[in-house]
């Protein structure tokens, strides 16, 4: 029999998203699910029942039906206590969860002996990026408040010269430079504005500028990652010069856009009164952080309110205002969370096991079959700290070609030159001078190849092998003036074997033609095929 | 011709040896370096045959044997595959060491170069005869067995003989003896017997020198030999008393020294522990080190459509080849399918790491025959940084040279090696045989990175699905 996964209309008032679309139902019926939807799940979303049902979804009007017959629901929101009371009795249950802040809702959902996934769970590390609910939630507010700012915002965000005189670009700040952070970076830029931007985590700066941003740093030597790609909380020392920095900024900036989180504790405080007051007249705040009790001081999470005539946002539902982008990348995180469900054998027919060996599947599952199973152990580091990187030897810097290397330590090349005066003087002392003025060539033709040989591209390589190879046929002058000198200067009494000396120098004659040949031939073949 | 006017064509022929040498600076100037070098042996054989030094009774057995090298030298320049170059390389250094040993044994058995010699210069002519013959006979056997190894008629693992470096430690000895022995012989006949015996040390030398290094290190080996054969020039030409023959063997032998010594850095090795054999030979376990850190993760296949995708969805590809692809004579349907993409507007580059492939600049050579423009292939210091703009990277037959190991492992044996960042590109697709690792018998994280596809299967097989899938 096969599993079926059940998806219900979203019941918290406001939430537009869904947590499937008819794309993803297509894959999940060809998995070989059973898919049954609530009728008017995507209605705010703007997807019809009907799109459901030619993917191959099952269109259910009672949720109590739906939720009974359903082996697997797909949710947004965390469940309120009705639906916790729908849940079958060892029922399971993906949504987002909040474990930390809902320590009830697990003790409900434990009691329904229930296995819950948390997508907010999932672990922070590359493999699990495919199922990051919270990334993709996360990219869609960083736009929307980019969005919901340039609805509040009188002005353009493109500076341009019209008919009607000079408009000024927008100057937009944002204030941590995470998933959202970034989204917003872009989506400003990408509308013209003039973007600033901040994060504790100086390893961001290429990512900021990436977008299109430009990275405002603080002036203080303090590290600012934390575990898993997080920000930590920072020294005294360094929240002041934090404050002053965006004192700065806020007083020439026309709209900040915060999204400062720090992991298990309320947002800090980084917008004071003052800064509020410094902005322009009609200057936009929107407050991503609003949720966790927001980064400005003014903020009322859930509402826009104007203070000091700046406008500050603190929605607390900015994915869900772009319901149907939303909804089509969480159904997707779900859709990846499926496969990796089936592909660890956690899915068999219509059974759901959890393999809690998966490290991914461990961080997510809250609840199995009934037993609490958050916080998980401690994950394995995603991000690698700084330190390791350092641990890991640098590799040596590369010599650049069409240069000697770079210069030698001291002692070594006073080595060296120590080892070739003493050859040298040997060598001057005790060689003939016939040898000298031979051995004086011979150093000087290793000098020039030297010099010559660092100026070939390396992409010339083997030509010049095949070259140098073709023109180390000279050898054959060795044979040549063998093979036939005039012996008449030389007193005839010498027994001089010139049968042996005439035929070994006919054979490295043409031992050595063949090289002279075919190396010059083969050169001229590889060069003719280099071309633009 | 008289002497003088010797010595100035020879002054001549070297200058143009270094302007050939020069012109290889860059793709546009090389052609005439080329000629440069042409030209000049062309004016230092005709100088020498119509000089003092050589009798017209000579003329005969000259051309005679020209004609019949020139023959065999010419079809085989115009019959070589260009994947087989490293063999034909190699095979062309082992003439000149075999040259190199005739010469000096005819020289060896001339008595009339010694007469008028004082006892210093005697003593110095034999120890250069003796030098020339032994640098000639390593090259000789050594480029033989290189170019056995790289055609493939020998294994490409490293053979490595128990106490090998007492062997060679052994053989130096012996050769040194043997010299001793020779200089102090009165005449040709009680010479020849150290001469013969230092001959065979020098060949068994070379064999079992070339027999100890590994399919991967042939870069170097290449190189190296290709630097003998120019010190035995070198050698030859002091014999001789011959400057055209000295200058021009310094030339070639520190030519190929700098090649060795670039390829020893692009693999971030010792040229003593690459030439003493076998892949890090401490202990002869390379393969145990590597296994400390298994990867962990998955691995991710991918077929040619899919890859075809990636491709046409790409704005940025940089294309790695390897060895693999030499293997494969793939490089015509890479060609093909980098004309595919640039026709829809994606650029695609390619990277060549110092050592891919069998010998210094290979991969250059395969591309450029395949009619692949130059100014589209970059070495790996031009274009490492470009890696996170890159859409796709893909890796064909290549394997040590993209190890994240390299850099993020420092327990690894090819912990240090410079490679290309590929990992870095938001994706990469990574062709082979099997899943099995490198010649440095390292495992590579890269296959499981979250953002590798592997596309199995034989080079050539693959790129042509590929490239029927981007056509269509």
């Amino acid at each position: 029999m096969a599993l079926v996964i059940g998806v219900p209309r979203e019941v918290f008032p406001g939430e537009r998203r869904v947590a499937t679309v008819p794309e993803v139902v297509t894959k999940l019926v060809k998995q070989g699910f059973r898919v049954v939807v609530e009728q008017g799940a995507g209605q705010a979303a703007q997807i019809g029942d009907e799109g459901y049902r030619s993917a191959g979804a099952q269109i259910v009007a009672d949720r109590a039906s739906l939720w009974a017959q359903a082996d697997l629901v797909f949710k947004v929101r965390a469940p309120d206590a009705t639906e916790i009371a729908l849940l079958r009795e060892g029922g399971a249950l993906v949504s987002f969860i909040w474990p930390a802040q809902n320590p009830e809702l697990l003790q409900q959902l434990a009691a329904r002996k229930a296995t819950v996934i948390a997508m907010d769970s999932v672990p922070r590390i590359s493999r699990a990026q495919k199922l990051d609910a919270l990334s993709s939630m996360a990219n869609i507010g960083g736009y929307r408040a980019v969005i919901e700012a340039a609805h509040a915002f009188g002005r353009f965000f493109t500076g341009s010269i019209t008919a009607a005189g000079k408009v000024p670009p927008a100057r937009v700040f944002v204030i941590g430079a995470g998933v959202a952070g970034l989204a917003a970076i872009g989506a400003a830029s990408g509308l013209g504005a003039v973007v600033r931007a901040n994060d504790t985590r100086p390893e961001v700066a290429d990512q900021i500028k990436s977008l299109g941003g430009e990275f405002v740093p603080v002036d203080y030597v303090e590290e600012g990652s934390g575990v898993g790609g997080y920000a930590k909380v920072m020294s005294e020392g360094f929240q002041k010069a934090q404050r002053e920095v965006f004192a700065r900024e806020a007083a020439g900036a026309d709209i900040i856009i915060t999204t400062a989180l720090i992991p298990g504790k309320p947002a800090p405080k980084l917008i004071t009164e003052a800064m509020v007051q410094s902005m322009k007249e009609g200057s936009v705040i929107v407050d991503m952080a609003a949720e966790q009790g927001g980064n400005c001081e003014l903020t009322v999470p859930g509402e826009s309110v104007v203070r000091h005539g700046v406008t500050i946002i603190g929605y607390t539902d900015l994915p869900s205002r772009l319901a149907k982008q939303a909804s089509t990348l969480y159904a997707t995180n779900l859709l990846r969370l499926v496969e990796d469900l089936v592909k660890t054998k956690s899915i068999d027919g219509d059974a759901l096991r959890i393999d809690m060996n998966d490290e991914v599947l461990r961080g997510a599952t809250v609840i199995d079959r009934g037993s609490v199973t958050w916080p998980p152990p401690a994950p394995k580091l995603s991000a690698a700290p700084p330190a390791a990187a350092k641990a890991a030897a640098p590799p040596p810097p590369p010599k650049a070609h069409g240069a000697p290397s770079g210069p030698m330590a001291g002692t070594r090349a006073a080595v060296i030159f120590g080892i070739g005066a003493l050859l040298f003087l040997i060598i001057g002392r005790y060689a003939p001078p016939s040898f000298l003025a031979h051995f004086t060539v011979f150093v000087l033709g290793c000098f020039v190849g030297y010099m010559v040989v660092w100026n070939v591209k390396p992409a010339l390589h083997t030509p010049l092998m095949s070259v140098t190879n073709a023109v180390s046929s000279i050898i054959a002058i060795g044979a040549l003036v063998q093979l036939a000198p005039d012996l008449t200067k030389i007193s005839t009494d010498l027994a001089r074997p010139n049968e042996w000396i005439r035929w070994l120098s006919v054979a490295a004659i043409a031992l050595v033609a063949i090289n002279m040949f075919g190396g010059f031939a083969v050169t001229q073949r590889m060069l003719q095929m280099f071309r633009k | 011709m008289t002497a003088s006017f010797v010595t100035v064509a020879y002054l001549g022929a070297t200058i143009l040896f270094i302007l050939c040498l020069g012109g290889l600076s860059n793709q546009e100037t090389s052609r005439r370096g080329n000629l440069y070098g042409i030209v000049g042996m062309t004016i230092a054989v005709l100088a020498t045959v119509f000089g003092p030094q050589v009798m017209t009774a000579g003329l005969p057995y000259i051309i005679g044997a020209m004609l019949v090298g020139a023959v065999i030298g010419m079809y085989a320049a115009r019959v070589v595959q260009m994947t087989q170059m490293p063999e034909l390389v190699a095979l062309m250094h082992s003439l000149v060491g075999l040259a190199a040993v005739l010469v000096g044994y005819a020289n060896f058995i001339d008595p009339a170069v010694t007469v008028g010699l004082t006892p210093a210069e005697n003593t110095i002519h034999e120890i250069e005869m003796y030098v020339g013959v032994l640098i000639g006979a390593i090259t000789f056997s050594g480029s033989l067995i290189a170019f056995g190894k790289l055609a493939g008629k020998i294994g490409g693992k490293p053979m490595l003989l128990p106490a090998r470096h007492w062997l060679n430690l052994a053989g130096l000895i012996a050769v040194i003896w043997f010299g001793y022995r020779f200089v102090a012989a009165h005449g040709v006949a009680e010479a020849m017997l150290p001469m013969l015996v230092m001959t065979v040390i020098a060949l068994l030398f070379g064999v079992h020198m070339v027999m100890a290094i590994g399919g991967a290190d042939m870069p170097v080996v290449v190189s190296m030999l290709n630097s003998y054969s120019g010190w035995a020039a070198a050698a030859t030409g002091f014999m001789l008393s011959n400057d055209l023959l000295i200058v021009v063997g310094a030339l070639v032998g520190s030519s190929g020294a700098i090649l060795s010594y670039i390829m020893c850095n692009a693999m971030n090795r010792n040229f003593v522990s690459v030439i003493a054999g076998g892949f890090g030979s401490d202990g002869g376990a390379p393969k145990a080190a590597g296994g400390s850190a298994a990867p962990e993760g998955e691995v991710t296949p991918i077929s040619a459509v899919e890859t075809a995708e990636m491709l046409k969805e790409a704005k940025e590809v940089i294309i790695v080849p390897g060895y693999g692809m030499a293997v494969a004579q793939a490089q015509h349907t890479v060609h093909d399918i980098t004309q595919a993409l640039r026709e829809r507007g994606v650029n695609v580059r390619f990277g060549i790491h110092p050592v891919a492939g069998r010998m210094p600049g290979h991969m250059n050579v395969l591309l450029a025959e395949a009619k692949v423009p130059y100014d589209i292939v970059f070495e790996m210091d031009e274009l490492n940084e470009d890696f996170p703009n890159a859409d796709v990277a893909m890796v064909i037959g290549a394997n040590d040279i993209v190890n994240p190991a390299a850099q993020e492992d420092p327990t690894s044996p090819i912990a240090g090696m410079p490679v290309l960042e590929v990992w870095k590109a938001k994706h990469s697709i990574v062709m082979k045989r099997s899943m099995a690792s490198g010649y440095a018998g390292v495992d590579n994280p890269l296959f499981y990175k979250d953002n590798n596809r592997m596309l199995f299967g034989d080079a050539k097989k693959m790129l042509d699905e590929v490239l029927v899938a981007l056509k269509a």
